[in-house]
């Protein structure tokens, strides 16, 4: 029974951490879209992109922040995903996720710190 | 879910929510890999960049900018249905997040 409240509690805690992170990813997107929109116009160059990007600590802050809310969602997503197509569920669905959570939150903070620090 | 939803709005919906979520969280890695090249230098960057330019890698950036708009148009779609009294609107939100994902991506293939 207190297994049974523990794994309801579990999952009200991942549907809040999936939207919760939805509304910051929502504003998130929205301004990656349009600063990708604007910035690709008349073609990328290295030198024009990391002139542009290095050094900005608003940027960096924000490409963080847009990296760890990524790293909750998608396997949060994913976790449903497994289950519903492919019946995965159980303690090692859930350890494979925690490694896709960190994989993604550790190269995206590399990437982040490449373009922005 | 009934077979008989799948004709509904809400069904494809839902399908192109998820469909464009996995594709996103397999991209995520590459997406990160390819920035990271910068901290080998600005030449090793550009020289990605320069690889990026083939037609098919052109369609495929084209492609996964489509799938974010898609998918983040699907989220503020199931965000309402949750969180504010619009049910019997949700036929007409779909449209709306099909639109707007439709519109993102045209402005990102001008844009390129």
């Amino acid at each position: 029974m207190k297994r049974d409240a523990n794994a309801a509690r579990q999952e009200t805690l991942l549907w809040i951490a999936q939207r919760a992170s939805a509304a910051v990813l929502a504003v998130c997107v929205l301004v990656h879209l349009a600063t990708l929109i604007y910035a690709v116009r008349g073609g990328l160059s290295a030198a024009e992109i990391l002139a542009r990007t290095h050094g900005s600590t608003l940027w960096l802050g924000f490409y963080s922040l847009f990296v760890l809310a990524v790293a909750v969602h998608a396997p949060i997503g994913l976790r449903t995903v497994l289950a519903e197509w492919i019946g995965w569920r159980g303690t090692w669905r859930d350890a494979f996720l925690l490694g896709f959570a960190m994989l993604i939150a550790g190269m995206g903070l590399r990437a982040v710190t490449a373009v922005f620090a | 879910m009934d077979w008989r939803a799948r004709n509904q709005a809400g069904y494809w919906a839902f399908l192109v929510h998820r469909v464009s979520g996995i594709a996103l969280a397999l991209f995520l890695p590459l997406h990160f890999w390819a920035l990271g090249q910068a901290l080998e230098g600005e030449a090793r960057l550009e020289s990605f960049l320069r690889w990026s330019e083939q037609p098919l890698v052109k369609a495929s950036e084209w492609t996964i900018v489509l799938l974010l708009a898609a998918h983040l148009a699907g989220g503020l779609r199931v965000l309402a249905l949750e969180f504010l009294p619009w049910r019997d609107w949700h036929k007409g939100l779909a449209a709306l997040a099909a639109a707007v994902s439709i519109a993102v991506g045209l402005a990102f293939a001008l844009a390129l």
